[in-house]
């Protein structure tokens, strides 16, 4: 493989500043700086902040990972650059950084889909990706179920949240139950002690008529109130609040639909693989169920290490290679930022 | 010597090449939302009118503000990666110290910007002699138009054209040009500033002069009424 394209990958959508270095399907770096301290006391990511942190972030990142990789920066034969969605600020770091690398190197630039590269991840862990598959994207800012025929161009939204993302109900969660910001990992610890049937939360979409209209789609904000309407009349009761039981079932009314319509998904789309991506498929409780889902319907579950899974810069240089590997064109010096950008665009031209 | 100036602390992305004599070649682009899409262009394009290439340039130059956030990032994170990439220095100038080096005439006068949010970023500046380099002796500051202690002395800047009955009337230029600090950098390196303070070349860290806008969350809301 020592022939394979050396690509590096740049991501900065959000509060990681991401730097991976792959050759062909190889990772050989994957350095991250993370701003999420600097977020916690306010309970969310503040773009500015975020910027900022980028732009100290950037050039040190980049060596980092060279120096991991044990490559200079000379020897990178293609770059890829997250160009959206995001923050539109958080972006515009990374992409800047990106063309400049480009210009002083002398080497193509992809700028690339966010969520087409958390799905292209998991073929530096498990292999070539087989096509079709479903793959199931949950983070703080996405909540996406996709058909995926061809990861270098063609993957297609089946649904998405049309509210709050799963990431950011784990999140607002944790906040009403006074855990640490980001809540994610605190809820997947204090679950573990508590009954996932105690409180019987709403799921989202479920109902007949929602599947008609949204039977992909997500909703994660009427549990989210179901959750603290709860645990306010609790504290109006005057009890305690069971923090591990609210926990529990809360975290399994979220990982039942995800998993439910995933599994569906793959079922109804032929797709005999399920891809689970994005920050939430680092929770135990998901991974766990999925695994029962998928085995039971017959279908193979493919789910990459958790530091693979959240925000990296490994999986914009994993689609960055394919893009190469497959003799896509590079995308021009004027590339821009799309704060937006639909997933059906997996590169931008 | 091939010094290559960027800057992007205003409307305008504009970019230079020095060869330690005069400029060389020069671009600017007006368009105050585009900076992250113009920049890369305008630099391969700077090299390709001067015929110089990349690997020749010595010496990086940007433009460090202030300036709207955003925009200034796409300056700054350009020179950082490059001169990281190219193995050359990076070196900061203070984008208001860029446009006072093209205000003529002598005696004291100001440069403000636009700052956005009803207010701009200024600076102070006195130029002793014809062809003598400005000294910058107050600023930069963010402030309100009419907060801005004019005294008299002349304005020159998009600032003073955005608020004529504070800061007016508007002398130019009133954009930064990366020639200007192009000229400005490669004077400072060649070690032959004239003026009593020779204006001074800085780290590539941004002025920002602002704090992020955030607030810590308050109390939680209820949902129950
Ligand atoms: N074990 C976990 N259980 C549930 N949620 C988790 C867990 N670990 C992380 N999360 C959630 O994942 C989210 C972070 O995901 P990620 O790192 O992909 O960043 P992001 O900025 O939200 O990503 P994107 O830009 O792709 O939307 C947070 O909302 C966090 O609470």
């Amino acid at each position: 493989m020592t022939d394979a394209p050396l690509v590096l990958g740049i991501e900065s959508s959000c509060d990681e500043t991401g730097v991976g270095v792959v050759r062909g399907s190889t990772l050989l770096a994957d350095a991250v700086a993370s701003s999420v301290d600097e977020h916690a006391r306010f309970g969310g990511v503040i773009p500015e902040v975020a910027s900022r942190a980028h732009l100290e972030a950037m050039v040190p990142t980049i060596e980092r990972a060279c120096a991991t990789a044990g490559v200079r920066l000379t020897d990178v034969d293609a770059l890829a650059v997250t160009s959206g969605p995001g923050l539109a600020g958080a972006l515009t770091v990374g992409v800047a950084a990106a063309k400049a690398l480009a210009l002083a190197l002398g080497v193509p630039l992809y700028g690339v889909n966010h969520l087409a590269a958390h799905v292209a991840v998991d073929i530096l862990e498990h292999g070539p990706l087989p096509e079709p598959s479903v793959a199931l994207l949950a983070s703080g800012g996405h909540s996406s179920l996709l058909f995926v025929t061809d990861v270098t161009a063609d993957v297609r939204p089946l649904g998405q949240t049309i509210d709050d993302a799963a990431g950011e109900a784990f999140d607002k969660i944790a906040r009403l139950l006074g855990l640490p910001f980001p809540g994610g990992p605190h809820v997947d610890r204090v679950a573990v002690d508590g009954d996932p049937a105690a409180v019987a939360f709403p799921r989202g979409l479920t109902a007949r008529h929602d599947l008609e209209r949204h039977r992909y789609d997500f909703s994660f904000s009427g549990l989210k109130t179901a959750v603290a309407r709860w645990v306010e009349r609790a504290e109006a009761d005057g009890r305690t609040i069971p923090v591990a039981d609210v926990a529990a079932s809360f975290q399994e009314a979220v990982v039942d639909v995800l998993t439910r319509k995933a599994v569906a998904a793959c079922v109804e789309h032929g797709a005999g693989h399920l891809l689970i991506g994005g920050g939430v498929a680092a929770n135990s409780r998901l991974r766990a169920l999925a695994e029962q889902r998928c085995l039971a319907a017959g279908i193979r579950l493919r789910v990459p290490r958790p530091g693979l899974c959240t925000d990296n810069g490994a999986m914009v240089a994993a689609l960055g290679a394919q893009l190469v590997a497959r003799g896509r064109p590079p995308s021009a010096l004027d590339l821009v930022v799309d704060s937006s950008l639909p997933v059906t665009t997996v590169r931008v031209g | 010597m091939l010094l290559l100036a960027l800057d992007t602390s205003g409307a305008t992305v504009t970019a230079a090449l020095h060869d330690g004599t005069s400029v060389i070649a020069e671009r600017a682009v007006t368009n105050a939302r585009r900076h992250a899409e113009l920049l890369a262009p305008a630099i391969a394009a700077v090299l390709d009118d001067a015929g110089r290439d990349r690997t020749e340039i010595t010496d990086i130059v940007v433009g460090v503000g202030p300036g709207p956030f955003t925009g200034l990032r796409v300056g700054v994170v350009t020179a950082r990666v490059l001169g990281a990439a190219l193995g050359v220095p990076v070196h900061g100038v203070c984008s208001l110290d860029g446009i006072a080096e093209d205000v003529s005439g002598t005696g004291d006068f100001l440069v403000a910007t636009d700052a956005r949010r009803r207010e701009v970023y200024w600076a102070a500046y006195h130029r002793d002699a014809d062809g003598a380099p400005p000294e910058r002796r107050d600023g930069p500051h963010v402030s309100r138009p009419a907060e801005v202690p004019v005294a008299g002395r002349p304005v020159t800047g998009r600032g003073a054209t955005l608020y004529p009955d504070d800061l007016g009337p508007a002398g130019e230029p009133f954009d930064v040009r990366a020639g200007a600090l192009a000229a400005l950098a490669a004077r400072s390196l060649a070690g032959s500033g004239t003026a009593p303070t020779p204006v001074t070349l800085c780290s590539s860290e941004p002025m920002y002069l602002r704090r992020p806008d955030a607030t810590p969350p308050g109390a939680r809301k209820r949902v129950l009424t």
